[in-house]
């Protein structure tokens, strides 16, 4: 185990160094995932220009759930890349198979595989939005709030990175990658950006009972801001729930396992 | 006829060849009906606290669907078959060809957005504007265009579309042709185009202030100006000049970018060996 974190810092050194090695290619894909993101975000403005609230939130208020889930996602997706690009990358050209070889767990190799430091730009937007958020909201924080913000991003971190975990899996049937599944990876963050309260009754559930994105966003970001679920969930749940991300993770890596018992190789 | 032959060939070429990337069309099909179905629950929400709007709730809707369907118009980036061409050098080939290189590349451009256009609109255009109302969820849905009228001068503006978009995009590959790498371009265009063309939010929504210059710049052609014709919400004589403007600038844009490629072209230095 020891040993496994180990590795994984020197895949990490070494991803880092390579990215390093073009610095004005890494800080353009920084800066442009920075504007991309941020653009979006002036939507969003202009809607509450318009309107005032949401569903009784404000613009600070949205702000602070649009923050925390862009961190999240921002993490999560620069450091699972090589189970997101694995259906092309490993199985279609059988590079899986040299990975297999290795004596060490193919999930940590795949983990190690690149940590995208063009993420940052993301996680900029992401921060820049939550500090807008703070300083608009004048939440009451709750003494508990840093903490539970904290297991909210982790949690939300390995939700994400099981969601690519499955979407590796299923490669080994398609042979490609399924673009499908960013559905749930892009199209869940887009989700969580809003409080969930905002969402019909149905596109709530799943967000929550589905594919639990709202248990690392929703819950306990209200649990940090010390206000009850309008939709009636009980107030201890908040800060515990972001442990649903770990438990999807951890079913996620069980399929995982499954699917890498029944690979077999393209052969070229 | 016969001097465009090469042309037409390259487009229906490369049209049948990207049509065939059926599991790539349903999966944007897929993600795009997610991203609508967000749009549309966040413009519910909105509306259901507003006391007064700048267009229906219905129009929003529809312009939300008609934004995720028309989507892959969008000139996010360079043709990527032209970006490879300049990392591995093949880019030199084109120029010993007998056609004109602004013309085979804008044929290929368009081929390429409209092929991926083509099964995602169908498919959502079924869903939005058949399914939905079928199954009683109408007012979800995407509706019929404003008057016979508006549905014409809708056809003439996805035409307009379409030039706008294969015009931007050989922007994008000169951009590439004339700095050797597709990366800045890319990440840098994708910001722009979201904002300008209005996919991020419709015009409407913006402040009063900044509408007619949004209105009014090159970009609002791919998306604002002809859904706000589909709906109505430009007829008459603002529709007619809502068109000449996309017209105009997508000749604009082709004077300009062919002049620039052909100065691109003769600069041109082939990396590798």
């Amino acid at each position: 185990m020891l040993n496994a974190l180990a590795l994984y810092r020197r895949y990490a050194a070494a991803s880092i160094r390579a990215q390093l090695a073009y610095p004005t290619s890494l800080a353009m894909m920084t800066a442009g995932a920075f504007f991309v993101t941020i653009i979006e975000f002036v939507g969003v403005w202009a809607l509450f220009r318009r309107f005032g609230h949401i569903a009784g939130w404000t613009f600070g208020q949205v702000a602070l759930f649009y923050g925390l889930v862009s961190i999240t996602f921002a993490i999560a997706d620069a450091i699972p890349r090589g189970f997101d690009i694995f259906g092309d990358v490993f199985v279609k050209t059988g590079d899986f198979d040299r990975l297999l070889l290795r004596p060490r767990d193919p999930a940590l190799q795949l983990a190690g595989y690149e940590l995208r430091l063009t993420r940052i730009g993301r996680l900029a937007q992401g921060v820049l939005v939550f500090s807008i958020g703070a300083s608009l909201a004048g939440v009451g924080w709750t003494p508990y709030a840093l903490p539970v913000l904290a297991f909210a991003v982790a949690g939300g971190v390995a939700l994400f990175c099981g969601l690519f975990v499955l979407q590796a899996t299923l490669a080994f049937w398609t042979v490609e990658s399924l673009e499908v599944a960013n559905v749930l990876t892009y199209g869940g963050e887009a989700a969580a950006e809003y409080p969930l309260d905002v969402y019909a009754r149905w596109f709530r559930d799943v967000l929550l009972f589905g594919v639990p994105i709202g248990c690392v966003s929703y819950l306990p970001m209200l649990a940090a801001m010390g206000r009850t679920d309008p939709l009636g969930t009980p107030a201890w749940l908040g800060p515990l729930a972001p442990a649903a991300g770990f438990a999807f993770l951890g079913a996620a890596l069980l399929v995982w396992r499954f699917g890498v018992r029944h690979y077999t190789s393209t052969g070229s | 006829m016969s001097a465009l032959a090469p042309y037409l060939a390259v487009f229906a070429g490369r049209f049948q060849l990207v049509l065939q990337y059926r599991a790539a069309a349903a999966a944007g099909f897929a993600t795009q009906l997610w991203f609508g179905v967000i749009r549309v629950l966040i413009f519910a929400a909105f509306y259901a606290g507003a006391a007064r709007a700048p267009m229906s709730l219905g129009n929003a809707i529809t312009y939300t669907w008609l934004s995720q369907a028309f989507l892959t118009f969008l000139p996010w980036g360079a043709d990527p078959d032209v970006a490879a061409m300049v990392r591995t050098g093949a880019v030199a080939y084109e120029r010993v060809r007998p056609v004109d290189t602004y013309a085979w590349w804008y044929a290929r451009a368009l081929a390429w957005s409209a092929a991926r256009v083509a099964p995602r609109a169908a498919m959502l255009v079924v869903f939005a504007g058949v399914v939905l109302p079928l199954v009683g969820l109408g007012a979800w849905g995407l509706s019929p265009p404003a008057t016979p009228m508006a549905a014409a001068l809708f056809a003439v503006s996805a035409l307009g579309m379409a030039l706008l978009s294969a015009s931007v995009t050989l922007m994008i590959n000169t951009i590439v042709v004339a700095t050797m790498t597709d990366r800045g371009a890319n990440v840098l265009t994708q910001s722009f185009v979201n904002l300008l063309s209005g996919l991020i939010l419709p015009f409407a929504f913006f402040p009063d202030a900044a509408r007619p210059w949004l209105r009014a710049q090159p970009l609002a052609g791919l998306v604002d100006l002809p859904f706000s014709i589909y709906f109505g919400a430009i007829s008459g004589w603002g529709a007619a000049g809502a068109i000449a403007l996309q017209f105009g600038w997508t000749a604009a844009l082709i004077l300009a970018g062919r002049a620039w490629l052909g100065a691109a072209m003769k600069r041109l230095q082939v990396q590798g060996g």
